[in-house]
């Protein structure tokens, strides 16, 4: 059951092939099974159990959804009513979320059935989900390396088939990279596409949730409970969602994808280089025209989103105060005192560290040299986007510069970490969408291929996946132990 | 650009963010290694160039000011570290 895909599992249901209960018996008995991966943070046995139970009920009086009695994990930076939402900090363990994030909602209308909660990087700081408080995700393809960030205990419960889908959260990569680097699919839709109400914010300007999936097919089912205007979320945006699965079949004949050279640079590893041009071919024979285009200002992305981000961060993470929710220090003395120690004792390294460089960032005397440039390059990025996506339908790409590293290889060097990120954030800095497919392996580790379109185009960049996941088998590989 | 671990603690008390004293030292060379990564941006002349704050460049939508919350104080205070009578309580501010 764990093997079918989004279709196939609702069908079964329907069919009465098997109830929800047992699919979601299943997905639990796996999640425990598969403990050591450290995917979890809450698993959430007796609500899937229960909402398995009306599920079936629904599905019975023929009221059903397409994600109707499918067993869903939710990355834990969406708050869950009543249920532990943690951030995978240590700030937020013993917070229970006082409402859902309107994605939660739609799940729950949908008649989804939540499994639990995914470790991730703590506030979503971090691309190798070694930051979180609850400790590191192991990648299934290979237990000593990282599954990527922050949204890695999502990739790996999709890529170990822990359960049928889940969530993510991308503010500068943390649904692709997970997504390329265990070897499933993920999309970033458009800034202000998905409801950011009750999604923990870390930098309110970048963040955006979206699907993380086997394949583009089911992407699209799941985009389509998550997408959608929120007058709750005063920056979604107020447009009509399109059928994402209508679509997924139109031919790709006349496609125009753009290949920025700055990507294609001699920096590029050179099998990552070979294995993506492989993917490339493949386009090619589908009937689209290759062209070169050129992003000036793509190397300073890593600079102006380790301002802009750290700058919403710092601002963000100062209702963690000890007053409302979340972490109190023991015994303060004074105000201050409470402040300083709670937050202190709450946040981890990672976080405190972008909170000092934020701070920095904002303070008076460096708020010009350091804010207002990282603003301005960030529209010269965006530009460079917009100019190139007028020549061509979509921009192609690496997500990673390589396959997934070892478990504590970058953590001594947050610098050599950030560099990690330098194909993702401009996406980020721009508000465009983005999705990560599998695209070949190199050492036996999956790697990704990243295709970018215009704003509100995720019918288009769904379709173009599928186009490539209808041609490849990629897409359905599975780790060993996992099958 | 290289900060010292005096600026580092000045930084701290303002983000009222408390760092143990043996950390101090790495936070000063990791934030100043960012620091230097940030300094590429100064190659680039963005003299005529606009900021951008948001992707959309939108105005903030408004809406109808109409109670649309409902009351949970009940629930927000059930997560508190420390109410009484329906309020937060904190260590005393004023003597």
């Amino acid at each position: 059951m764990h093997n079918k895909s989004l279709k196939e599992l609702s069908i079964g249901l329907q069919n009465k092939e098997f109830s929800s209960v047992e699919l979601t018996q299943v997905f639990l008995n796996r999640i425990k099974q598969h403990q050591d991966l450290n995917a979890f943070i809450t698993i959430t046995e007796e609500i899937a159990l229960q909402s398995a139970k009306e599920a079936d009920i629904r599905i019975a009086n023929k009221k059903t959804d397409s994600l109707t009695g499918i067993p869903v994990a939710q990355k834990d930076i969406f708050c869950t009513l009543d249920v532990k939402t943690s951030c995978g900090s240590m700030m937020l363990d013993n917070f229970n979320a006082p409402y859902n994030a309107t994605v939660i909602e739609k799940f729950n209308q949908a008649g989804a059935v939540m499994l639990g909660k995914l470790n991730m990087d703590e506030f979503a700081m971090g691309s190798s989900n070694e930051t979180s408080y609850y400790g590191a995700v192991k990648n299934p393809w290979n237990t000593h390396k990282v599954p990527g960030g922050s949204s890695g205990g999502s990739a790996v419960a999709v890529a170990a088939k822990l359960a049928a889908f889940a969530t993510g959260t991308d503010t500068g990569g943390s649904i692709r990279q997970p997504a390329a680097l265990c070897g499933i699919t993920g999309l970033k839709p458009t800034y202000g596409r998905v409801s950011r109400f009750g999604m923990i914010a870390y930098a309110s300007s970048l963040d955006q949730g979206g699907p993380m999936t086997h394949s583009a097919e089911d992407a699209a089912i799941v985009l389509q409970t998550m997408a959608g205007f929120d007058p709750k979320d005063s920056t979604s945006v107020d447009l009509p969602v399109p059928d994402y699965s209508a679509t997924l079949n139109q031919p790709l004949t006349g496609l125009k994808i753009g290949l920025p050279k700055e990507f294609f640079s001699d920096d590029l590893n050179a099998e990552m280089a070979t294995k993506l041009s492989a993917a490339i071919d493949e386009y090619r024979k589908l009937g689209a025209e290759i062209k070169e285009v050129s992003m000036p200002n793509l190397k300073l992305a890593i600079p102006a989103y380790y301002v802009i981000a750290p700058a919403e961060c710092s601002a963000n993470l100062s209702r963690f105060d000890g007053v409302r929710f979340g972490h109190r220090c023991e015994n303060p003395v004074d105000l201050t005192d409470l402040y300083t120690r709670s937050r202190g004792e709450g946040f981890g390294k990672e976080v405190k560290r972008r909170i000092l460089m934020g701070t920095y960032a904002l303070s008076t005397g460096y708020y010009d040299a350091y804010y207002v440039k990282a603003q301005k390059i960030r529209r010269l990025i965006s530009d460079d986007f917009k100019n190139a996506l007028t020549e061509v339908d979509v921009i192609m790409g690496p997500v990673t510069p390589t396959p997934a590293f070892d478990i504590g290889e970058k953590m001594s060097d947050p610098v050599e970490m950030y560099l990690s990120d330098i194909y993702t954030i401009a996406i980020n800095l721009a508000g465009l969408p983005a999705l990560s497919i599998p695209a070949g392996f190199i050492n036996e580790m999956p790697i990704g291929l990243q295709i970018i379109g215009n704003y509100f185009t995720e019918a288009h960049l769904l379709n173009i996946a599928h186009q490539y996941q209808q041609v490849t088998n990629w897409h359905q590989q599975t780790p060993k132990g996992f099958a | 650009m290289s900060l010292t671990t005096n600026d580092v603690n000045k930084i701290a008390h303002l983000a009222r963010l408390g760092i143990d004293a043996q950390d101090t030292e790495s936070y000063a060379k990791d934030l100043s290694g960012i620091l230097d990564l940030m300094t590429q941006m100064s190659e680039l002349n963005t003299d005529a160039v606009e900021p951008m704050a948001h992707p959309m460049d939108q105005a903030q939508r408004l809406r109808a000011d109409n109670i649309t919350e409902i009351n949970n104080r009940d629930k927000f205070m059930s997560i508190a570290p420390q109410t009484e009578d329906g309020l937060f309580l904190v260590p005393k501010v004023i003597e």
